[in-house]
């Protein structure tokens, strides 16, 4: 009866259990992101050590699929490169807007969040970590 | 429909007339419970709209053929309705598209020719964007400054701040009567008497109080109403300014175009008479005439009827919620302090998961910042879930509501899962 698609154990655990979650005061780089049709707001940021992501963290309020996304974003993002994060937020994108990507892996955490594209309402949610994202490494 | 006031409100024969209450969301029957977003409609206004179009349909003040006669006729007489419904004179009503539009109207036509700068003009802090937005982009142009007016912990207009503004002389106190979030009920009647010995000119949004209770303008003695008519059984895109005459009158046109006008010059133009100076262009003719028959609805189940029905099922929301240790209710506790609707929150649950997870039980509420993220920021959160009731709505629904909140618990924990 209720729907386990939308929540599904990994969302709600990374909800529950955010991974890196918390101002970081040494990041050199952050922004904010804020979905102004349900106020959920995001603030990401990310420490990088010449090309490469050495520590990520969020902060925000919202819904458990926009907390969810964003607490797996943290995790995916460490020790990439700038680059590897760009193309690491283009297939995220891609799988939530129904775009052709390249699969993530079966034991991805990612692949909790393709269970959203049945909810266009809360598609915007799962998003809005990974177009803040998108906004921060295209301000570099 | 046959409804007698003073025999027992009978909801069943209500429910009966409005067809998208036999609609199935999965295998559940819907429990609408999103009216302060807006009202579903009975078969008598879609039938006035749909006979409307298949029977007079032609443009208004213009065209000497039957059709047009009958369009105007049909379009005129819904003014006065609507009119009558507030305590108001025809001539004071202007159709515009909704609240939001009405209240721009007057931002305009009235602030641009009457704000200078350093003008103060007075809000509350439980104002919906669209009694803010307008003020604050006049004020942009004008250079007049607007002052807030804060709500207690209880939801109610701070009283004392408000006097302590009007010493400021401002020029206008706009102020809404039912807050869309906390369901207060202002006093605006004490506010327009208070504002206008102050000197102000006083603007009323009457959007979730006309649908829901009686409202006389003459009684409140404001300068200005504005209300919609999708939240009172109209359909979108209808709604209502009512202003003082000799302000109308005053007041240089909003819009410029068609049936405005008096006369047309190279140079320049007269203007038609109130209201219609105000109605550029060819008007929603269809949906004011809707709006007109879902007044005829809304005065024969009478609106204290109405109002009295809402508190039942709002006390029965309000006492049950009250008894939940994981849910916090905001606005007053008291149901004849306010109108038909409860915000809430779940202590550990966001209020969109909360809305989706009854969705998934026909249930339709209302979560997100409601267009009034002051509102949210006073009481650090960024979003609430909303039950918004109206005349249709039974007390089983509202149990029904209650019991489903247990979904809620099931997916997230009794304690959000920590």
């Amino acid at each position: 009866m209720v729907d386990d698609e939308l929540y599904r154990e990994i969302i709600l655990e990374h909800y529950h259990h955010p991974r890196f979650k918390g101002a970081l005061p040494d990041a050199s780089m952050s922004a904010e992101g804020m979905n102004p049709l349900c106020g959920d707001e995001i603030t990401l940021y990310l420490k990088t050590d010449g090309d490469r992501i050495v520590d990520v963290r969020f902060d925000g309020r919202g819904c458990s699929i926009s907390q969810a996304s964003a607490s797996m974003l943290t995790e995916a993002l460490r020790g990439l490169t700038l680059a590897e994060a760009k193309r690491l937020q283009e297939r995220v994108k891609a799988m939530l807007t129904g775009a052709p990507h390249e699969p993530f892996d079966e034991d991805d955490d990612l692949n909790a969040l393709e269970g959203v594209r049945q909810y266009p309402v809360r598609i915007k949610c799962a998003l809005l970590a990974w177009t803040t994202l998108e906004e921060l490494l295209e301000a570099t | 429909m046959t409804v007698d006031i003073n025999t027992t409100y009978d909801v069943q024969a209500i429910r009966a007339d409005f067809p998208i209450l036999q609609r199935r969301i999965g295998s559940y029957p819907l429990i609408y419970l999103d009216n302060a977003a807006t009202s579903q409609k009975p078969r008598q206004v879609i039938d006035a709209l749909v006979h409307y179009y298949e029977f007079s349909n032609a443009n208004v003040h213009r065209g000497l053929h039957t059709l047009a006669e009958e369009a105007t006729e049909a379009y005129e007489t819904a003014r006065a309705k609507v009119a009558r419904f507030i305590g108001a004179e025809p001539e004071s009503l202007v159709f515009t598209r909704n609240t939001t539009e009405a209240i721009n109207l007057v931002a305009y036509a009235w602030g641009l020719a009457n704000l200078r700068e350093g003008d103060v003009v007075v809000l509350s802090e439980m104002e919906h964007h669209s009694n803010i937005v307008p003020w604050q982009l006049v004020a942009r142009l004008t250079g007049a400054k607007l002052h807030y007016v804060p709500f207690t912990s209880d939801g109610e207009l701070d009283s004392d701040a408000l006097e302590q503004t009007l010493r400021l002389e401002p020029k206008l106190v706009a102020i809404t009567h039912v807050s869309n979030v906390l369901g207060t009920v202002n006093p605006v009647e004490e506010i327009t008497r208070k504002a206008h010995e102050a000197g102000a000119r006083v603007l009323v949004d009457g959007a979730q109080a006309v649908p829901h209770k009686p409202v006389d303008v003459r009684r409140i003695g404001c300068d200005f109403y504005a209300f919609s008519g999708h939240k009172m059984l109209a359909p979108t895109g209808i709604g209502a300014l009512y202003a003082r005459r000799e302000l109308l009158e005053q007041m240089p046109p909003f819009m410029g175009g068609g049936s405005m006008i008096r006369k047309v010059t190279h140079a320049s133009s007269t203007w038609a008479d109130v209201p219609t100076k105000l109605e550029a262009g060819t008007p929603n003719i269809a949906d004011a005439v809707a709006l007109g028959a879902a007044v005829d609805y809304l005065q024969a189940v009478g609106m204290e009827a109405i109002q009295q029905h809402e508190r039942q099922l709002t006390e029965e929301a309000l006492r049950l919620l009250d008894g939940e240790e994981d849910i916090e209710i905001y606005g007053p506790r008291n149901a004849s302090r306010r109108c038909g609707l409860v915000s809430f929150n779940f202590k550990h649950v966001h209020p969109h998961d909360a809305a989706q997870i009854l969705d998934q039980r026909g249930i339709a509420i209302r979560a997100g910042h409601h267009c009034c993220q002051i509102i949210m920021r006073k009481l650090d959160v960024t979003a609430t879930a909303r039950a918004s009731f109206y005349l249709y709505n039974t007390i089983e629904e509202v149990r029904t509501f209650w019991k489903a909140l247990d979904d809620v618990r099931k997916v997230f924990g009794k304690h959000g899962g920590r």
